[in-house]
């Protein structure tokens, strides 16, 4: 119970910094600490990243940066892709869907350190027109 | 003040709410991956900005998705309490601490912990 609550924590650190529900700790934390199979992980993170992405959202909007009516249509038009994801999730096994978060991480892990480095440099030359 | 959108804008909405959505659903995470680098590209979003708007379409998206695995019977609803609470208290932390400092350090940081995760789960 105490490993839920600190995967928790630092899960939302995560997510309150760089953006992202928490998930990408929240699976392999359900799953390596917790025995979770990456179905349930998968499923169990969904419902947890609901109240920290509702409050990071509240958050922000306080500081000015969340554009309303673009994150409700994003939200609401994303219904199709939704289902068509979970239902591709559990018609794949375990083994297969557990290989493709690894690499989904490993990807996320390579973008933070390029992120990281870049931000390095900027901080040498901060306009770095067409950068973006 | 009317507003009128224009229509290749709705569907670049669109187009990132069912990447994010087929993205989420499939690896459960909640899609920011997918929904703030397209915001910042094909809609011109500065980086903080998206971040927040990414998070709000994210509770929609997530918790579609949660409904969804639910009908598998897939969701731990009291293991998603215990880790989404208190995770609740880390975002508030995040958010506050991403007005303040550069990031720089802690991205390094989580990476390698993705990375060993990565190893974790390719070896179970």
């Amino acid at each position: 119970m105490i490993w839920l609550i600190l995967i928790g924590l630092a899960a939302g650190v995560l997510g309150g910094l760089l953006g992202v529900g928490g998930g990408v700790l929240f699976v392999p934390g359900l799953v390596i600490v917790v025995g979770l199979t990456q179905h349930e992980a998968e499923a169990t993170s969904l419902l947890a990243i609901v109240p920290v992405a509702l409050v990071g959202a509240v958050r922000q909007s306080r500081y000015g940066n969340v554009r309303q009516t673009d994150a409700l249509l994003v939200g609401l038009l994303s219904v199709a892709g939704v289902a068509g994801g979970v239902v591709l999730a559990n018609a794949l096994s375990g083994t297969a869907l557990r290989t493709g978060f690894a690499v989904l991480i490993l990807l996320i892990a390579a973008q933070l350190v390029r992120t990281a480095l870049r931000e390095g440099r900027e901080s040498v030359s901060p306009e770095e027109p067409g950068s973006r | 003040m009317a507003v009128r959108m224009p229509s290749e804008r709705a569907l670049k909405l669109m187009a990132i709410g069912t990447a994010a959505g087929l993205f989420s659903g499939l690896f459960g995470v909640g899609g920011g991956t997918v929904i703030v680098p397209l915001l910042v590209v094909w809609l011109g979003y500065e980086e903080r900005e998206a971040t927040g708007t990414s998070l709000a379409a994210i509770v929609f998206i997530a918790a579609f998705a949660a409904a969804v695995q639910g009908a598998y019977g897939n969701v731990h609803v009291l293991d998603a309490l215990l880790i989404g609470i208190p995770a609740v208290g880390g975002v508030l932390f995040g958010t506050w601490l991403q007005q303040r400092m550069h990031v720089r350090a802690l991205s390094l940081l989580f990476a390698a912990v993705l990375v060993a995760s990565a190893v974790e789960l390719l070896l179970e």
